[in-house]
């Protein structure tokens, strides 16, 4: 059986001012997979992939990348990773293209292979054009694109993203997520950190909520929602109404004038509300869910997850 | 990392350091020259006239050697000091930790580039100090050796300080507060003949003294100290600050969480 791409066991971290960031995670992600790492501000995701980039010291554990165990051989794990971190990181009066080959050169890299594996990435991700202006010129879009040119130069196996769209407008996002994909296909396992869970819904197979230093959920997004056992649908009406109608089986709430929340239990069949809606003379013009059905199952899960442990339900941060 | 990807990602540290300050180098090289040429001119020339010959050579002549090994120290220290610095500040440092470069090549790709710079502006100087004085070289393997190690030495010193460093201030405290104090008393301007008995004592647990007066034995062929102890001195120095600077990369101060 192939190695996972990566296997973390008994993951701990404590910072020096005693916060303890991880507590024991264990965690697989297998080759060729597009993993999401989701969770809250604060609850472990960067220092957890940080520990796997070097950029962070574990305080307990271990961590192998394609089977090789960071202890071991840090070096050699290196070579199959490529790391994309949340912040720029570059220095931003170097030419876009002296960055790529300056990280091409740390791995090792003849300049004869260097330059046209550059000159194919900075294609790819339409930077070429760019290359020869300082990085500071760029927009933020292309700072973070930059970076995934960067990570990529060696040929990783193993591609690490922190919040790669973070600030990114929509249409660059999607521009973005195909490349991400396309790559994927070609090989590269995916690890992806995101707020934007409507990111993590559509790229990722597989998934791991971590909150306060634990993993809370590790499966397939296939399977994670299908726990999902009430979806909330926004209604428009074409005419405003004083109060919410009351329908047999179904929860109907009024947000305003023109609109209504429909919230449909699994098993509930969608026919069965418009009947009634239909009956009682309200005329619906348009549907969409109230959020994103990760959202909602991200939501749900980070609380219920402080409700156990005891500790105050702050608002969990999603942006969609 | 094999012998091969070693060199390349060594070179690349090195090229990248030379392009960072060869790029600013209004600000990297040409001051020290300006600098140096008013030492030339005002103590050279113009006072130095006045004060006659120092261990029987004339004054211009006696003060250029120090007068490199000031610029060598100055610039050597704070290359490394303020990029490496700029690297922690911008996280670039971030490219390098995540590569499989080992720390030592780390270290010495900082160190030899920061190197060059003292060395590229200790040639400038020597330059200029041409246009006030005749110079000869009377040891030149001395004068390379010494200019080379004081180079590397304060290189690796200039890392050791940006590894601590939490902010900008603190890569300038040691510069100004302990170099520049300690190169003005290391007989750049004076023998230390001159001074009394417990002054000259005092002087001789300063180590910028042995590689000044090194320095000046090389150029002119007079030294106020044994220059085999002082060759010895500095390549200890040198040896101990890299295992220091390594041990501090391996341990992640200053750049791992």
């Amino acid at each position: 059986m192939a190695e996972p791409a990566l296997s973390i066991r008994g993951l701990t971290k404590v910072y020096g001012n005693g916060f303890h960031a991880l507590k024991g995670i264990d965690l697989d992600v297998a080759e060729g997979d597009f993993f999401a790492l989701l969770g809250p501000n604060g609850a472990g995701k960067s220092t957890t992939l940080g520990v796997v980039s070097s950029l962070v010291q574990k305080t307990g554990g271990s961590v192998s990348v394609f089977g090789i165990d960071i202890d071991r051989d840090f070096a050699k794990a290196k070579y199959h990773l490529g790391v994309v971190p949340q912040e720029f990181n570059f220095n931003q009066f170097e030419k876009v293209e002296d960055i790529v080959l300056t990280q091409a050169g740390y791995y090792g890299m003849p300049m004869r292979e260097a330059k046209p594996r550059a000159e194919q990435l900075l294609r790819d991700l339409g930077l070429w054009d760019k290359r020869k202006g300082s990085a500071r010129m760029l927009s933020g879009g292309m700072k973070r694109r930059l970076m995934i040119a960067r990570a990529l130069i060696h040929r990783p196996r193993l591609l690490i993203l922190d919040e790669p769209t973070a600030g990114v407008d929509i249409e660059l996002r999607r521009s973005m997520w195909e490349f991400m994909k396309r790559i994927n296909r070609e090989g590269t396992t995916i690890i992806l950190t995101t707020h934007y869970l409507e990111e993590a819904e559509s790229l990722c197979r597989n998934i791991a909520i971590i909150n306060h230093g634990d993993i809370v959920q590790n499966t397939s997004v296939r399977d994670l929602l299908a726990q999902l056992n009430t979806e909330t649908f926004l209604l428009d009406l074409a005419r405003p109404v004083e109060t919410a109608p009351e329908l047999e089986g179904f929860s109907v709430e009024r947000v305003d004038a023109t609109q209504l929340a429909l919230s449909v239990e699994r098993g509930q069949r969608l026919n069965d509300a418009f009947e009634q809606f239909s009956a009682q003379g309200f005329e619906i013009v348009s549907m969409r869910n109230r959020a994103n059905r990760l959202e909602e199952m991200f939501v749900s899960m980070v609380e219920h997850a402080n409700a156990e442990s005891g500790r105050s339900t702050d608002k969990v941060e999603v942006r969609s | 990392m094999n012998a091969w990807q070693t060199w390349i990602a060594l070179w690349t540290l090195v090229t990248k350091e030379v392009r960072r300050y060869m790029r600013i180098w209004p600000q990297t090289l040409l001051p020290p020259s300006i600098t140096m040429t008013m030492y030339f001119i005002i103590f050279g020339n113009l006072i130095g006239s006045r004060i006659g010959p120092m261990d029987d050579i004339d004054y211009i002549d006696y003060i250029v050697p120090g007068l490199i090994m000031m610029a060598v120290i100055t610039n050597s220290y704070s290359n490394v000091a303020s990029s490496f610095f700029s690297n922690k500040f911008q996280r670039s440092v971030e490219e390098m930790m995540v590569s499989p470069m080992p720390n030592w090549v780390i270290l010495a790709g900082f160190v030899v580039g920061g190197a060059s710079r003292g060395l590229a502006v200790g040639l400038i100087v020597t330059v200029v100090s041409m246009f006030f004085t005749d110079l000869s070289i009377h040891h030149p393997w001395v004068t390379i050796g010494v200019v080379i190690m004081t180079a590397l030495l304060f290189s690796i010193g200039g890392f050791i300080n940006a590894l601590v460093a939490h902010k900008f201030d603190d890569i300038s405290i040691v510069p100004i507060f302990v170099l520049t104090p300690l190169t003005y008393l290391g007989g750049v301007f004076y023998s230390i003949h001159m001074l009394p008995a417990f002054w000259q004592g005092v002087s001789m647990v300063n180590p910028i003294l042995y590689m000044v007066n090194a320095f000046r034995y090389g150029i002119l062929g007079v030294s106020d100290i044994p220059v085999g102890g002082a060759l010895v001195a500095i390549a200890v120095f040198i040896v101990v600050f890299f295992a220091v600077g390594l041990w501090m990369l391996d341990r992640g101060k200053g750049i791992r969480s």
